[in-house]
């Protein structure tokens, strides 16, 4: 009891323990500087007011930390939002076997955590004739596709009118330029009133400490997307903003065996995904909401 | 500045001061208090995981008890409307009980949101101006503001009407009624905001309803005046303090008339859920009849409606309703049954099915039960000691020993 206590309070009082020591030896030398890092990062601002230094700074401590936590080089990236650029998302209906390879692959690059087997992707089973996700399965697990049925794959939709931003009371998620829906993991306080706002259950939460073996983490990561999150906090999918931005695919979309994903910029009047919506009967889920998802079902 | 001093020692001296049943109560609630802790600081280390909650029912027990506490921190109102706006002088000795439970009531409401939050540490975030205050998009901001006012409100009104009692002097009503008025007003919007909260939820149909609003305002004045007719009624019985029984049976008019409109508005909801079966009707299947073989909640809650038909129908009748011993199981009935609708009937529905269709019910855990009851402990204590030196005060026992008290001391 007294240890719990004692956990709890010195998790409160966050470098408080550093002033009462007495000669200074390496190791002190050492916490100390974690300490004031710690200070720092707990006295920031919230990531979408700072200024550019600040959030070089930020980045770089982040980057710092993480080499600490995880045996190997990590490279943290702050990239913005490119003029020009809006990123949206069409899903096959027609296509998709329901093989869940997108589902895997979103889950090494984004770093979930593995302990509780967190996913963005959403997969649900449903059979043909009808379109009622109450009465589809997310489940299954076959690897052939059985007859009749068909797979419906959901994520976050990176609404243009998104509720989850609307309710938080910290603005601790925000819509960026090129339209992807981030969150700032080290203010959100962890009151999941957007995990209830979302209507395509796209948010996760960190019910524990995630937890992934340094041989799985992808190192490859962005202050907005990827980063390791804490326990406490929300996440989602952010079409891989770590890639997306770098002009790569999500993920998802690479992994996919049957090509069911397209992804691009929805400014760009040649990219595929325009081509789609110019040119498939498309459709949104729950449009009705009036979230104005950027993620359009179709079928060939 | 030094009455005031003395004022308060003089207050917290009366507060811990007592016989020996006293002080066992106090104990009780005092240990109650630390295993609360104990259990949250369990769920501070290992964090929510700890909890029955999961990604698809992300908000449980605690949650529900903020919204149901809130309605019995606006329901204080009802007494105060009356005696401070109307001069009803029947009221006017209930009144700072019922602002001592508001007040109570609000604190537990407040360590229930924030024992729900991951990262309570930072929920410095939410100072306006420190932080990042989302005003007034996010309707849990507009929830802090009305909660921390109507905090506010019911302890400077009580605290200066007592104080001015401490110093042998009646106030000037001009220096608190403009403040009383106000909080009737606020009584209704703290309440209607927490509906919103929920109401403002497309997403989850089961509350994305223009119902909901009234529906918590029937249901508060309701549960929140039952439970102070029997705080009432206590102090009665053990002769603490002077209650007439016309105080009571006013009281218990209160809240007949609101357990009525509540039940009125509960076979509408009931109405429009059944009469025609939408997708948008499935949590009220799963609360009340189950889904796919997922029914953790129907049992409690047919319970609960069945014990609120009837208590309803024992306080209609006045025969029934003004007899004491019957007035009092009733109130016990209807306070349990509104607790039961409106905190997890209410909250864990809204989940269930998630907006992907699929059921994953929700119990709490045991972490969740301790905590709970180490934030009612807090919450009994508070009223305790408030109300321990409120009736002190009021009934002349308690004043500053230069003035003679307003009142005489009564023979208790």
């Amino acid at each position: 009891m007294v240890k719990g206590l004692a956990v709890g309070a010195a998790a409160i009082g966050v470098g408080a323990g550093v002033m009462a020591s007495g000669t200074i030896t390496e190791q002190d030398q050492k916490e100390r500087e974690m300490s004031g890092d710690e200070f720092d990062g707990y006295f920031k601002k919230n990531y979408r007011v700072m200024t550019e230094s600040e959030r070089q700074a930020t980045i770089a401590r982040f980057e710092l930390k993480a080499r600490e936590r995880y045996s190997k080089a990590i490279h943290m990236s702050g990239s913005l939002a490119e003029a020009g650029v809006l990123f949206g998302y069409a899903f096959n209906l027609s296509r998709c076997n329901g093989s869940r390879k997108c589902v895997q692959a979103c889950v090494e690059e984004n770093n979930q955590d593995r302990a509780t087997d967190m996913q963005y992707i959403r997969m649900i089973e449903m059979e043909k004739g009808t379109f009622d996700v109450e009465h589809g399965t997310a489940d299954y697990d076959h690897v052939e596709v059985p007859d009749g049925k068909f797979f419906f794959g959901t994520q976050c939709h990176q609404c243009e009118n998104p509720p989850c931003v609307k309710v938080c009371p910290v603005g601790a998620t925000w819509k960026e330029n090129d339209g992807i829906v981030v969150i700032d993991y080290d203010w959100c306080v962890g009151c999941r009133y957007c995990q209830a706002a979302c209507p395509y259950f796209a948010r996760r939460f960190n019910w524990q400490e995630p937890s992934i073996a340094d041989e799985e983490v992808n190192p490859d990561q962005h202050i907005l997307g990827n980063q390791v999150r804490s326990k406490g906090v929300m996440e989602k999918c952010t079409f891989c903003i770590q890639r997306s931005r770098e002009g790569q695919n999500p993920a998802c979309v690479e992994a996919c065996p049957t090509g069911a994903r397209i992804f691009g910029n929805l400014l760009d009047p040649e990219s595929e995904i325009r081509n789609i919506l110019a040119n498939k009967k498309v459709f949104r889920f729950k449009e009705e909401l009036g979230t104005e998802p950027k993620f359009w079902y179709f079928m060939d | 500045m030094r009455i005031l001093l003395r004022f308060i020692t003089d207050g917290l001296k009366e507060a811990f001061s007592g016989s020996r049943l006293y002080f066992c109560w106090l104990g009780l609630l005092l240990s109650g208090l630390l295993l609360g802790g104990y259990a949250y600081c369990h769920q501070f280390r290992y964090g929510l995981q700890v909890t029955g909650m999961s990604d698809h029912v992300s908000w449980g027990f605690y949650i529900s008890n903020f919204t149901f506490l809130v309605g019995v921190a606006a329901a204080a109102v009802m007494l105060v409307l009356p005696t401070y706006i109307l001069k009803d002088m029947d009221f006017s000795k209930a009144v700072l009980l019922g602002e001592a439970v508001a007040v109570s009531a609000l604190i537990m409401a407040l360590c229930f949101v924030t024992v729900d939050m991951g990262g309570p540490e930072r929920l410095w975030h939410l100072i306006p101006g420190l932080g990042y205050f989302n005003w007034p998009q996010s309707l849990l901001t507009w929830d802090v503001v009305v909660l921390n006012g109507y905090l506010g409100l019911n302890l400077l009104i009580p605290f200066w009407i007592l104080f001015n009692h401490y110093r042998g002097k009646k106030p000037n009503p001009k220096t608190y009624l403009p403040f009383v008025v106000l909080s009737v007003f606020w009584a209704v919007a703290i309440h209607m905001t927490t509906a919103f909260l929920y109401a403002g939820l497309p997403a989850r149909p089961f509350w994305n309803s223009s119902l909901l609003g009234p529906r918590f305002l029937a249901s508060a004045f309701a549960g929140g005046p039952a439970l102070i007719i029997l705080i009432l009624g206590f102090f009665r019985s053990f002769k603490i303090y002077d209650i007439k029984a016309d105080t009571l049976n006013k009281l218990a008019l209160i809240t007949t008339g609101a357990a009525q409109v509540n039940l009125i508005m509960l076979a509408s909801e009931l109405f429009k859920e059944f009469y025609w079966p939408t997708h948008h009707s499935s949590s009220a299947r799963y609360l009340f009849f189950g889904l796919d073989g997922h029914h953790a909640l129907t049992s409690t809650i047919w319970a609960a409606v069945i014990i609120n038909l009837v208590a309803t129908v024992v306080l209609t009748i006045n025969p029934l309703r003004k007899r004491l011993w019957i007035l009092f199981p009733t109130c016990i009935a209807l306070f349990g049954a509104i607790y039961v609708e409106k905190g997890l009937g209410l909250v864990v529905p809204g989940f269930i099915p998630s907006p992907l269709g699929e059921v994953v019910e929700y119990f709490p855990s045991t972490i969740e039960l301790m905590v709970a009851m180490g934030i009612l402990c807090l919450g009994l204590g508070v009223f305790t000691v408030l109300s321990k030196a409120a009736v002190a005060i009021e009934t002349g026992r308690l004043c500053h020993p230069d003035v003679k008290p307003l009142s005489p001391p009564q023979e208790t």
